[in-house]
């Protein structure tokens, strides 16, 4: 079935960031995707270029699970983990989330909701930072050094807007 | 900050009528958006907040420009994101296909008991 381009970010608030994603599949299969480990490394590879050698999860309350990726470029790492809080089978995930080395304050806690309609799964992820500075940080220190790469299309805007004002 | 700033459609459409226009005075920008003076300056007020335009020295007409970097790294951050999670979901995608052929032959090969 095709399904149209789904994807959906948006920030809800000033601390918060949300994504939203339609997948053409029955729920039981995406929340094992997003779940299990084996599974979860297939896809979640980090920027391009990256693997995922490390992928741990401890799927119930007060259990961890651990992220870890690497640069096959330059051998550089990042990893990040935490806490679940709320496991709900196929419908609801809450856990904490921090990078290792990220410089924001305090933690985010992610909530990923997953509602089945037809055989159309909708998976909402809510990510709650502790402020807006810590937000913004946190996605640049998570983000950026891998990501340097491959991103023409803003590269192309920027001249333009920076024309503008000179 | 930033990023509710950008939320607003108006506030986004001004934001590319100083992009392409340079300094524009508040009465001008008012009449391209058909709105009060004081419509458009709360919006003005927003995007100043956030650091995204700027007000010359002209006291009298105020005029408006944009602050092209504060903007660039907003926007700039904003499609990484996206484009990280874009990639990731394709291949969650061609993942979930797989998963359902190895779940509907495995059915085949082994029929539910009555």
């Amino acid at each position: 079935m095709f399904l149209p381009d789904s994807f959906k970010l948006s920030t809800p608030s000033d601390c918060e960031i949300q994504v939203t994603r339609d997948f053409d599949a029955p729920r039981r299969l995406v929340f094992d995707a997003f779940t299990k480990p084996e599974l979860v490394r297939r896809w979640l590879l980090g920027p391009p270029g990256w693997t995922m050698p490390l992928c741990e999860i401890d799927l119930r309350v007060g259990g961890a699970y651990r992220y870890a990726w690497r640069s096959e470029k330059d051998g550089s790492q990042m990893a990040m983990g935490g806490v679940f809080r709320e496991v709900v089978r196929l419908e609801r995930l809450v856990a904490t989330e921090k990078f290792d080395d990220a410089w924001y304050p305090g933690e985010a806690v992610d909530t990923t909701v997953f509602e089945e309609m037809r055989d159309i799964t909708r998976m909402t992820m809510t990510i709650l930072y502790e402020s807006q500075e810590a937000r913004d940080t946190a996605r640049r220190s998570g983000m950026e050094r891998g990501m340097v790469a491959g991103y023409n299309r803003l590269e192309a805007l920027l001249p333009t807007l920076a024309g503008a004002t000179t | 900050m930033t990023f509710s700033a950008l939320a607003n459609p108006t506030r986004r459409a001004i934001l590319e009528l100083l992009a392409s226009s340079g300094e524009v005075p508040v009465g001008e920008l008012a009449r391209s958006f058909t709105m009060t003076q004081p419509a458009i300056s709360r919006h003005l007020k927003v995007l100043e907040d956030a650091g995204l335009i700027s007000t010359g020295s002209d006291a009298q007409r105020r005029p408006r420009k944009l602050e092209a970097r504060p903007l660039a790294e907003a926007t700039e951050w904003l499609e990484r994101y996206r484009e990280y999670w874009a990639a990731s979901f394709d291949r969650l995608d061609d993942l979930l296909i797989e998963l359902k052929t190895t779940e509907k032959n495995r059915k085949r090969r082994a029929p539910k008991e009555r």
